[in-house]
């Protein structure tokens, strides 16, 4: 020690280290300066462009969903609603044990496999304090049993959330339709903005052609998240805009009549308030239950649904094309009477079959002797095929064609679904461009009776119907009578086919007729006459199935009842003042008065014998 | 015989009045700056945390324990810490390496030592008796060192900064090298030779880049551009700045950082909690911090230059330097002119190796201011 320190300077040495600390500390000021300055620089001239950064950080749109408007019938009955739903919801950050409290769950409710897997599907895509629901549309049973023991499962929680609901299932299922969730497909071609909140959209029927009107607009929330996106504060709204009502012009208890009326046959029935073109009744049935799509459908449930040879998806009211047997019969002969090829004094004599000249082959009717002689007010009556082979042989393909198209036929009526088809209408034309053939007498001659190529829709026969119960006065046939909370309450009525001018008399002749198939004593409908006091004008018809082989199914013990005619039946009523047109198709039902008629007469009774 | 400093010429009678403080070896200015800025630690730290009062507690208990340890220290004579510091140095450089045969992993890394009943970074002990060992070689000499001294201080700078860079924790080397040189530089080398040492270095820089790790090649290329990849290694540094700018000259308030509390900002109490104070407390609180930073350096220089034997003024001036260098670090990376290295923010960040570490050095500037003596022992 002695020695280190005797040969050092002490002077230098203090010199130096006083030297080196003045340095240090300019060095140390200088760092100092340069901190304070990238300080200035980020906090003063950096200072708004920070903060809107920080303000984007923390400030979230989140979107809210509109309440979807409810639909109504004409008496104010709901038809499709928004109910509280109940679901189950995990938030996985605060169950314990996942697998533990799934397997509890589980053997707590009725939670199935595809429930659990679906689960876990979403978990992976989902954050970890979001709520994951598990089990939806719980029963008040289960809602029960979890709410005794939910101390049991932390972070399982019941949520309560708006589904759409059809309470009249399968009655409506067709022209209600329902909503389902938003594929990619459908979300191209909505407003994506307006669909932020809603995971639902229309699929079909009415749900679907008033989607924009039903879903309302939707509101946004400010919200505060911290970085992963949790919700911390709700800084302010827009509130979401709820869809609007619609009140429809169905009346859901002749919709039930008629439903039920059709029993256990499939078919379709649609009635429209003759003046005004208002849909009361617009059935297909088998139906199908159309709120398990609102949650969606399990594929195996779905696939029974397609597969099914009764075809419960098919609308057939809408798109089922038929041909319209005998039913046609009223038109033809109002073609006849217009065109001057017959008037009612005209009479034949039916031996039960027609031949055209020189022509071996014998073209049958219905009553196998015979209908004897028989005027237009008979032929109608009593369904004489024989008599409208002859005229329809006298008015030729494009004179019938063309008349009947007035009255709507092989044209879309224009009603507010989509997917309707159009029927068809054959002519010459059609059949070279379609088939490329000539066309032949015989298939005039069946036209004539509504066989053959001639294809009609259940709608498109009512409208035709209410047209002729009209006088030739043409409506268009409409589903929404009234759209809440619009300056526009009723749904401008557009001219779809225009009106043509009937002879009056030619038109009351064949009503004249088509009452006589009712009220006569020899009319094809006889039996549906008793116990009404009003007149109704009808039509039978019984169609030869030939779509049949579109759907061919080979199951032999349908295949009898496949094969059997489809029974139809027109009428509108009261006859000298119309109100109510009715179209009525029993598929594979046999005779139309028997079959068909009674379902028309007690949808009819309903309407006329309510209000009188 | 007695070194013939300046002071040494006061009579007995002229020494200044000594308090109770004094007795205890405490230097009150330090200590006051010291309580500042620990006081500052806990109020933005309830708030860095989210208000957790546990956190608090614990960040309070090291609290006492750091500055405990800065107590015992002040209590050694410098004399006796340059009679160990050889013993001190060697038992560091076997924890060193006991840490890279068997320490425990933790954060990717091997730093912790496992002594059964506390976890224990040797990295910590390092960098206090880094400078003693220097200062104690260097002492032995006359200042300034020659070349044959400056060498051997560079291999006991080398030594123990690869052993750390090899755990790896650049960070931690860098700031070990930094208070070995800063040694050398308070030796008094010429400037020329730092100039040439200054040149060399940045030459070696390529060779450097070579060996270094793929994230902290990342790390200053976030410093570069940290846009480049804004939610992966950029993420810190940009929200970091836009916690930094979005408070403003007078900040947004105690408790009401939305960076912070919406947890935008990583590392909030720890490496990052001066984006959290700038954020809450502006332009005018970071600057009020420089200052109390600047204060505490000036006077743990003050202290250097009145140590009374070479051992103690190398040493009191690398300590000083040092913390400067931490507290510069730390800020330069919080504020985006420095890579992302895990440096805490002296005195005010939660973590407790660290602060323990740093008060034992402010108790060894304690223990050399107030044990000065006018006559030997």
């Amino acid at each position: 020690m002695v020695r280190r320190f005797t040969i050092k300077d002490s002077y230098l040495e203090n010199r130096l280290i006083i030297n080196r600390v003045v340095a240090a500390l300019v060095v140390i000021l200088f760092l100092n300066l340069l901190l304070a300055g990238r300080l200035i620089y980020l906090q003063i001239s950096g200072h708004e462009h920070y903060s809107s950064l920080s303000q984007n950080n923390r400030i979230k749109i989140s979107p809210l969903q509109p309440t979807r408007g409810l639909i109504f019938d004409r008496q104010g009955e709901i038809l499709a609603q928004n109910i509280t739903t109940y679901s189950l919801e995990l938030i996985p950050e605060q169950v314990g044990n996942l697998e533990e409290t799934l397997t509890g769950l589980q053997r707590l409710l009725d939670i199935d496999d595809r429930e659990i897997e679906q689960f876990r599907r979403l978990r992976k895509r989902s954050k970890r304090f979001a709520s994951i629901p598990l089990k939806w549309r719980m029963t008040e049973r289960e809602l029960a049993k979890f709410s005794v023991r939910r101390f049991q499962f932390p972070g399982a929680e019941v949520h309560a959330r708006l589904a759409r609901d059809y309470p009249y299932g399968n009655i409506l299922a067709h022209v209600v339709g329902y909503v389902g969730r938003i594929n990619e497909k459908e979300l191209k071609s909505v407003d994506p903005a307006a669909y932020r909140g809603t995971n639902h959209i229309g699929k079909t029927g009415i749900e679907a052609s008033y989607e924009t009107m039903l879903h309302g607009k939707a509101g946004y929330e400010e919200i505060e998240t911290n970085a992963q996106g949790r919700l911390i504060n709700r800084l302010g709204q827009i509130p979401p805009e709820s869809g609007v009502n619609l009140h429809l012009t169905l009346d859901i208890q002749m919709q039930k009549a008629a439903y039920n009326g059709l029993g256990t046959h499939n078919g379709a029935v649609v009635a429209i308030e003759a003046k005004t073109g208002n849909i009361l009744v617009f059935t297909s049935k088998p139906g199908f239950d159309p709120n398990p799509f609102v949650h969606g459908i399990p594929v195996k449930d779905y696939d029974l649904l397609r597969s099914s040879a009764d075809r419960p998806l098919f609308d057939r009211a809408l798109r089922g094309q038929y041909p319209p047997g005998s039913t046609v019969k009223p038109f033809i002969g109002l073609a006849g009477l217009e065109h001057g090829v017959v008037d009612m004094r005209h009479s034949i004599f039916c031996p039960g079959f027609y031949q055209l000249p020189n022509v071996s082959h014998k073209y049958r009717d219905w009553k196998t002797w015979g209908h004897g002689h028989v005027d237009m007010n008979a032929a109608i009556t009593q369904s004489c095929d024989v008599y409208f082979y002859g005229l329809a042989y006298s008015l030729g393909i494009e004179r019938l064609s063309g008349f009947l198209k007035k009255f709507g036929f092989g044209s879309k009526t224009g009603i507010d679904l989509s997917g309707e088809k159009a029927g068809l209408l054959p002519s010459r034309k059609w059949k070279r461009k379609a088939r490329n053939e000539p066309w032949y007498p015989g298939e005039t001659l069946i036209a004539g009776i509504g066989q053959g190529f001639i294809q009609v829709t259940p709608l498109q026969l009512a409208n035709a119907t209410a047209q002729l119960a009209n006088r030739g006065k043409a409506v268009r046939p409409h589903l929404v009578r009234r759209i809440e909370r619009k300056a526009e309450s009723m749904i401008p009525l557009q001219q779809f086919s225009p009106d043509i001018q009937i002879d009056p008399r030619n038109a009351e002749s064949i009503i004249q007729a088509m009452v006589n198939v009712v009220h006569g004593d020899r009319g094809t409908a006889h039996s549906i006459s008793n116990g009404i006091d009003y007149k109704i004008a009808g039509k039978t018809g019984t169609a030869q199935v030939f779509t049949v082989k579109q759907e061919e199914n080979y199951d032999e013990s349908r295949i009898d009842k496949k094969l059997r005619d489809h029974a139809l039946f027109i009428a509108f009523a009261p006859a000298n003042n119309p109100r109510i047109a009715i179209a009525v198709v029993v598929e594979n039902g046999g005779h139309g008065g028997s079959v068909a008629a009674p379902i028309a007469k007690q949808v009819i009774h309903r309407y006329l014998g309510r209000e009188s | 015989m007695i070194p013939q400093t300046s002071e040494n010429r006061f009579p007995l009678g002229n020494q200044p009045a000594r308090g109770f403080l004094h007795h205890l070896h405490i230097d009150v200015p330090l200590v006051a700056g010291l309580a500042f800025l620990s006081s500052i630690s806990l109020i933005i730290l309830y708030s860095a945390s989210g208000q957790q009062m546990e956190l608090l507690m614990r960040h309070a208990a090291r609290l006492g324990l750091a500055y405990s340890a800065m107590l015992i220290l002040a209590q050694i004579h410098p004399r006796h810490l340059q009679r160990h510091a050889p013993l001190l140095f060697v038992i560091g450089i076997g924890l060193l390496v006991a840490v890279l045969i068997g320490g425990d992993i933790g954060k990717g890394a091997q730093r912790w030592l496992n002594l059964g009943f506390f976890r224990f970074q040797p990295a910590e002990m390092i960098k206090i008796s880094t400078p003693m060992i220097i200062a104690w070689y260097l002492a032995e000499h006359v200042l300034p060192p020659q070349r044959r001294q400056i060498m051997v201080t560079a291999g006991l700078i080398a030594i123990p900064a690869l052993l750390i860079a090899k755990q790896p924790d650049l960070g931690t080397s860098l700031l070990v090298a930094a208070s070995g040189t800063a040694v050398l530089f308070m030796s008094g080398i010429s400037w020329w030779f730092q100039v040439r040492c200054v040149i060399l270095l940045a030459g070696l820089t390529p060779i450097l880049w070579h060996f270094m790790h793929d994230y902290q090649k990342a790390r200053i290329m976030t410093l570069l551009n940290p846009e480049a990849d804004p939610l992966g290694k950029g993420y810190q540094i940009i929200q970091s700045k836009i916690a930094i700018g979005s408070g403003g000259m007078y900040g947004k308030g105690w408790l009401n950082g939305t960076q912070t509390h919406l947890e935008f900002l990583p590392e909030r109490s720890t490496d990052f909690i001066f984006a959290v104070f700038a954020e809450e407390f502006g332009l005018l609180g970071c600057l009020g911090l420089l200052t109390a930073y600047l204060l505490i350096c000036c006077r743990c220089l003050y202290i250097t230059v009145h140590a009374q034997d070479t051992f103690s003024r190398l040493l009191a001036g690398s300590l000083s330097i040092t913390f400067f260098v931490y507290v510069f670090v730390n800020i330069g990376m919080v504020i985006g002119i420095l890579p992302v290295v895990g440096v805490p923010l002296p005195l005010i960040s939660y973590g407790g190796t660290s602060m323990v570490t740093l008060l034992a050095g402010f108790g060894i500037l304690m223990s050399i201011h107030t044990h000065r003596r006018l006559l030997p022992v």
